[in-house]
């Protein structure tokens, strides 16, 4: 298969503690890659180094071949991976079509000139916008509510109008933060689904998740991240047996289990 | 066509805009029939439009509260003296000085851009309410050891508006009828306005408009989906700098008399106050706004300097400070009645009439 992202030795501090350790992993095109561990592993903290909002002290991402620029959110989007935030951060008083129309912006290229004449390039790139913004909601499955402001809708609507903002940047990689925080069981299997469905057109997932039921039956490789450092990275099945991962869960500290 | 929030809404959206158009056109001969104090009041109102709709393209679109906005004002309206007076003997015309106006006023607005990049909320209100002074102090200070401002005294016998040879300042006869120059004005002011009402509402409606919003309502994330927040902070001081600097040129060939005292912080606070008060990321509040707030003082100033002349003999209370006391009355009682200003409208960033029924 061929290589989507690799990490290599990324390092990040904060002051005396240290959030990342030598963290290097393989993201292979198509797959779902799921990222766990206990709270505090680093997890979060690789997404935010991984898309350009903090910068690592040490170690570089190879995407598709190319190192990707650090610590540049809009550059590492352009260059294809996008993300959803694990607290959800939505435009609340644009309507939901506004919000996914907002991700098309890398994609477009119109001009202030090009916009004060409305030119027929503008138009058909703002017609394209419009069009793909509403395919994308009809696509997570919120086309009904496009019209209405983003923080009126439901959790469970808001979180998909993430995914759907997410994926209007037109992404390679989609990188989700523990999208289903705070959904019941219902809500979790449409996400499952919908998850699914992703990558089966072709868009490659890397998921941080806490659900164990839904990491395990939907991830084709997990890597598990303990105190900044990677201890296991293999198929689900063989991670769960894992003894440096059950120990890290279970015990070995002061740490409550998940 | 979009509908207006100013019309009960069972207007249909055409007859409103026919309505607001004949309206706009018959303002100034309804306000000549109370006096041409009036008319020049109405012109001074869409002054204030433009610089209301230029403000509120910082504040209200891009989220970036401005608290020197009138600097650029100063901008536009000292470049019209320095290049179309008698003070250096250089008489420009108006096509060349407006849009140089407006170029030196963007540049001024990246240069209050740059080094507030990273601020936001209290800390840029502060650094942009410093800008504004340090304008204001320049064109107070910079007559000597080069006479440049003419300090204090300011500028006289700006030119007047011409217009490819028609002067504005001058009567206009139309048949036995002679049309005052405050009416003139009057209408090419609303031209101006006009124009920068389908200019704004164009950039609204567009990838620029939707990245400021997205940058007023959440930067980190506006940054996580591409949006390049540096790049469109800068555009958006810039252009909201230009109307700034349109208006400025504008308000000195009307005028015909520049002088710092007329941008004072109390001048940005006036406009900030406008926009607010209007319904803040609206266009039509923005208008709306600065309308109310031209006139609100001016009709207390004539009913407020006979009554106290009639109670007490002598104006106790100058008309100016009274001003600035209604400003802050009309801004309480608005926070307390309607915060979302006069016009709550919400702005639209897309055109959807080609989805509907498609949902």
């Amino acid at each position: 298969m061929i290589t989507l992202l690799e990490a290599r030795g990324i390092g990040k501090r904060f002051g005396g503690l240290t959030a990342l350790e030598d963290v290097s992993l393989t993201i292979r095109q198509g797959e779902v890659y799921g990222l766990i561990g206990p709270n505090g592993a680093g997890k979060t903290t690789f997404f935010n180094v991984l898309t350009g909002s903090y910068v690592p002290e040490a170690g570089e991402f190879v995407f598709e071949g190319a190192e990707l620029p650090l610590g540049k959110p809009h550059r590492v989007v352009g260059a294809g991976i996008a993300r959803t935030f694990q607290n959800i951060r939505l435009f609340r008083e644009l309507s939901a079509l506004e919000n996914v129309m907002c991700g098309h912006h890398i994609r477009t290229r119109a001009g202030l000139w090009g916009i004060l004449s409305q030119n027929r390039h503008t138009r058909e790139e703002e017609r394209l916008t419009t069009e793909r913004a509403f395919e994308l909601l009809r696509y997570v499955g919120i086309e009904a509510v496009a019209d209405r402001v983003a923080r009126n809708l439901s959790y469970g609507d808001q979180r998909r109008l993430e995914i759907a903002r997410a994926l209007a940047t037109e992404p390679r990689l989609l990188a989700l933060d523990e999208p289903a925080a705070g959904m019941n069981a219902t809500e979790t299997g449409q996400l499952r689904g919908l998850i699914e469905q992703i990558r089966q057109d072709g868009i490659t997932v890397l998921l941080i998740e806490h659900d164990v039921k839904l990491v395990m039956g939907l991830c084709d490789r997990v890597a598990v991240l303990d105190f900044g450092r990677k201890i296991a990275e293999d198929v689900p099945a063989a991670v769960q047996k894992d003894p440096a991962v059950i120990a890290a869960y279970l015990g070995g500290g002061p740490r409550h289990g998940q | 066509m979009n509908k207006l929030p100013l019309f009960p809404a069972s207007l249909p959206g055409k007859a409103q805009w026919v309505l607001l158009i004949v309206l706009a056109l018959a303002a100034p001969v309804l306000a000549g029939y109370f006096g041409r104090t009036w008319v020049r009041v109405l012109d001074f109102a869409l002054l204030y439009m433009l610089l209301a709709l230029g403000l509120n393209l910082v504040v209200g679109f891009a989220g970036l509260l401005d608290l020197g906005y009138i600097a650029f004002y100063a901008v536009g309206a000292y470049t019209w003296a320095f290049l179309g007076s008698p003070h250096f003997e250089v008489h420009w015309p108006f096509w060349a000085i407006l849009p140089l106006g407006a170029g030196f006023a963007a540049l001024a607005g990246i240069i209050l851009g740059f080094p507030v990049l990273r601020l936001r909320g209290d800390y840029l209100a502060i650094v942009t309410l410093g800008f504004g002074e340090i304008v204001r102090i320049f064109m107070n200070n910079l007559n000597y050891p080069v006479n440049i401002t003419n300090g204090p005294q300011g500028i006289n016998g700006l030119d007047p508006l011409v217009l490819f040879g028609w002067d504005l300042s001058r009567a206009l006869g139309l048949g036995g009828l002679q049309v005052h120059s405050l009416y003139l004005y009057y209408y090419f002011f609303l031209l101006c306005v006009a124009g920068a009402v389908v200019f704004i509402h164009r950039v609204q409606v567009s990838r620029i408009g939707r990245a400021w919003a997205a940058m007023r309502e959440d930067e980190l994330a506006a940054k996580a989906i591409g949006i390049d927040t540096r790049a469109m902070k800068l555009l958006a001081f810039a252009l909201g700098a230009t109307f700034g600097g349109v208006a400025g040129g504008l308000f000195g060939s009307f005028q015909g008399f520049v002088s710092p005292e007329s941008f004072s912080l109390m001048e940005s606070i006036a406009v900030l106050t406008m926009v607010v008060f209007g319904g803040m990321g609206n266009i039509a509040g923005a208008i709306v706004g600065a309308l109310v707030l031209t006139f609100l003082p001016e009709l207390l100033r004539h009913i407020a300097v006979p009554v106290q002349q009639s109670l007490f003999g002598q104006v106790l209370l100058d008309p100016e400070v009274l001003r600035m006391l209604l400003l802050s009355l009309a801004m309480i009682l608005m926070m307390l009645a309607k915060p979302e200003g006069l016009v709550p409208a919400r702005a639209r960033y897309s055109r959807t009439a080609h989805l509907e029924g498609r949902a």
